[in-house]
């Protein structure tokens, strides 16, 4: 399966989980728990953003818990910010061309 | 002032940007060819186009030029045209033909003029299919051209300023 951001903080329970592990680190039990679906949908959820890169697991003894991977929201924002640096650059050049339309007509 | 919104839900991203001059000039800007090469890409580089049909179903089929000569082709496929008002691109990479590279990335531009008098509000909404494909448009070339050109821009500005 492609792994796409977007395509996974686009679904409601997934957005849920985030907001959950954003506090704390969690097992697929905890997380389960607060979701009325069965525990295999959240399971697979829970593969969705592993594969994403938006969680992380960690054994701990017998139990896996589940964390928030802070690095790759923020390459999110990255690239939201290079994107948005790039039409700040292209809308000043098209200043530049209207300035000088504008001189061109008087 | 740009207004720069992300509905990451919705792989949205909503603009809003101010132009001190008249409608039918920000328009002209945005439609004709001649205007649109001259501020369309990041310095450095340069937008050269190869034909221009804006109309409903036409395209505009330009080259990204880098400053050693490198070429990038693009077309922008025009719909929803309400002169002076509105129209919407989808725009994609593809081969001096105008033949579309279905693998790179697209996205979906929606720009609504808003006229005040002596200057226009253009309101833009881009979509993009998923973030990979915004990845991919930043990565493509953009991102050099770009991060070269924002170090000058203050000596370009300078320049445009003593011209």
């Amino acid at each position: 399966m492609r792994r796409d951001v977007f395509q996974a903080i686009a679904d409601p329970t997934r957005r849920a989980i985030l907001c959950l592990l954003a506090a704390q680190t969690m097992t697929p039990n905890a997380i389960a728990s607060h979701f009325g679906s069965s525990r295999q949908a959240v399971s697979k959820h829970i593969q969705i953003l592993l594969e994403c890169e938006l969680l992380a697991q960690e054994q701990q003894g017998r139990e896996m818990y589940y964390h928030i991977n802070p690095g790759k929201m923020q390459e999110v924002d990255k690239w939201l910010a290079q994107f948005r640096a790039l039409l700040e650059k292209r809308f000043s050049q098209l200043d530049e061309v209207l300035t000088k339309i504008k001189s061109d007509k008087k | 002032m740009m207004n720069f919104t992300v509905d990451k839900e919705n792989r949205k991203i909503k603009v809003d940007r101010e132009f001190a001059a008249p409608s039918d000039m920000v328009w002209a800007a945005w439609t004709q060819s001649e205007l649109l090469d001259q501020w369309w890409a990041p310095k450095p580089w340069k937008a050269r186009t190869k034909s221009m049909d804006f109309r409903d179903g036409g395209y505009w089929l330009y080259a990204m030029v880098g400053p050693q000569g490198e070429e990038h082709w693009a077309r922008a496929d025009f719909s929803g045209i309400v002169n002076g008002r509105e129209f919407s691109v989808h725009d994609a990479f593809c081969d001096p033909e105008g033949v579309i590279n279905e693998s790179m990335p697209r996205s979906n531009w929606h720009n609504r003029f808003e006229n005040k008098g002596a200057s226009t509000v253009v309101h833009i909404e881009i979509r993009f299919e998923n973030l990979k494909d915004l990845e991919g448009i930043i990565e493509m070339g953009f991102k050099e051209g770009f991060t070269a050109g924002l170090e000058n821009l203050d000596q370009y500005l300078a320049a445009q300023l003593n011209d």
